[in-house]
């Protein structure tokens, strides 16, 4: 069986075919930061405007790349939630009524299930139960998943994702949109031990994470001091080894707590080396092992979205006539199948 | 609440300076404000709150949240734009305005539904959205003190006034 995936629920449009037996046989990304850079952000409107000019190409590029034509697609598979709004509903309507004119089935999919089960199209792939850390712009998680549908939450961020904390730090240190990745460079020039940030939340129990104080203190730190080039890196440094830091502190909790030894990290923020060397670290001395998709299915793809598509496909579970999107949308609501 | 945004207000203009030492005094501050919307003027507020990332915006909305009732999380709205807490007799909206480029884009975000007698709009960024919001009844600034924090609260309309009233030391 193949599946067309499309994934438009923020600034990334990806389309991808996935076969049960091939994996996956072609994928195409677009993504909108250029488009945004001048404003520092997605702009949700723009957003949707450009969803709608470049699906429909990439999904015929996907085609061509694949050497397919849609008589040979099984079914249809679209981001349904969360996301933004307005960039939800350009692949939903694309997705549902090309499904309807193909005759397929139509399959929505929950994007946060998307990135959890994207360490799936890579040749190791871990056996289920195993907690995963979900660590993007816009989320930061820990799951236990026991099988596909089976997720429980075990700690989220109370305020700022993670990796919304790294965009913003990043513009305080005087760093461009989406700045996380730039910061995590300056950094390499930074020097360990001149700044000490704190590890929120690691000194009392649960897995639940904050980061809107780090930024506070990197707010704080860069008003105290004299910002020439090395200090700047400096405190780049240390912001990043805290939030690494914290997430690994809390990875470890979570597979003790959960007594497993398989850790998946994806979203965007776990395409950053030093969380990967460090999460590598933690999991072999527990004995176990860290598992992660190749760089370009750690961000928004349609890759991952074909792939959870076809899971529900196979179980037979697949929309009506209708389509609807959810802009929030809890994982732990989803069905089991 | 008048959704005449563009009407200019005559209400008596007073400012008031607080200065709050850490994180947990402005949750508190964002406590009081709750309770006055609460136990004194019956009606939800307007408000802009203006400062530099890390100031403590969305701490001190977090106070309010909190002070009408909720229980769970206040979450930075940054990526959704805004943050709806329904809280039974009460709304609270947590924009954050930062990331649009055009004011325009609050149309397609239905942004007059938002404003309402028992509906509370907390404004981060305000000035991405000029001319389309409400007036605000009060606006915030937020500045650093080294690692405390100066603020500053001014009232614009007779609700602003009326809740500056309610507010002491």
């Amino acid at each position: 069986m193949r599946i067309l995936g499309i994934e438009t629920s923020c600034d990334e449009t990806g389309i991808a075919i996935y076969d049960e037996k091939e994996g996956i046989l072609a994928h195409r990304l677009y993504s909108q930061i250029a488009v945004h850079a001048d404003y520092g952000g997605v702009v949700p409107e723009l957003a949707s405007r450009d969803h709608v000019r470049k699906t429909i190409p990439l999904i015929k590029e996907v085609l061509a790349d694949a050497k397919l034509t849609a008589k040979d697609l099984d079914g249809v598979a679209y981001t349904a939630g969360p996301g933004l709004v307005g960039a939800l509903l350009v692949g939903c309507s694309i997705g549902r009524s090309l499904a309807y004119g193909w005759n397929l089935p139509a399959v929505p999919v929950h994007h946060m299930e998307g990135h959890l089960l994207a360490p799936m199209l890579e040749d190791d792939v871990p056996d289920f139960p195993f907690v995963a850390l979900l660590v993007s712009g816009g989320h930061t998680m820990l799951v236990r998943v026991d099988g596909i549908g089976q997720y429980e939450l075990l700690g989220e961020s109370v305020d700022d994702a993670a990796g919304e904390a790294f965009d913003k730090t990043a513009k305080l240190l005087g760093l461009d949109y989406p700045g996380g990745p730039a910061l995590a460079k300056m950094a390499e020039t930074g020097k360990k031990g001149r700044f000490k940030f704190p590890r929120p939340m690691t000194d009392r129990p649960g897995l639940d994470f904050s980061f809107s104080g780090l930024k506070t203190f990197a707010a704080n730190t860069i008003h105290k001091e004299e910002m020439d080039k090395q200090t700047h890196a400096d405190v780049a440094y240390a912001f990043q080894e805290a939030v690494v830091d914290t997430l690994a502190i809390k990875c470890k909790r979570a597979l003790l707590q959960c007594e497993l030894k398989r850790l998946v990290i994806a979203g965007g923020v776990s395409a950053n080396t030093e969380l990967r060397a460090k999460l590598e670290q933690i999991t072999a001395k527990l004995g176990g092992k860290v598992y992660y998709p190749r760089p370009e299915f750690c961000t928004d793809n349609g890759a991952m979205i074909a792939y959870a598509g076809m899971q529900r496909l196979k179980a037979g579970v697949f929309a009506d006539l209708s389509f609807k999107a959810t802009p929030r949308w809890p994982l732990d609501t989803l069905a089991a199948i | 609440m008048n959704v005449d945004m563009n009407k200019p207000c005559s209400a008596p203009r007073t400012e008031k300076e607080f200065n709050l030492a850490d994180e947990s005094a402005t949750v508190t501050f964002g406590n009081k404000l709750a309770n006055i919307v609460k136990n004194e003027l019956n009606h939800g507020i307007v408000v802009y709150l203006n400062g530099d990332l890390g100031t403590g915006k969305t701490t001190l909305t977090r106070g309010f949240v909190q002070g009408l009732g909720h229980k769970g999380n206040v979450k930075s709205p940054t990526y959704t734009l805004v943050e709806p807490y329904d809280l039974g007799e009460w709304q609270v909206y947590h924009f954050d305005l930062y990331r649009l480029a055009d004011p325009e884009e609050l149309e397609y975000m239905g942004i007059r539904d938002y404003f309402g007698a028992q509906s509370n709009c907390f404004i981060e960024w305000p000035e991405k959205g000029a001319g389309l919001l409400a007036n605000a009844d009060v606006t915030i600034n937020i500045e650093y003190q080294g690692e405390q924090r100066k603020l500053t609260i001014s009232s614009h309309t007779t609700i602003g006034h009326k809740l500056l009233l309610g507010l002491t030391e």
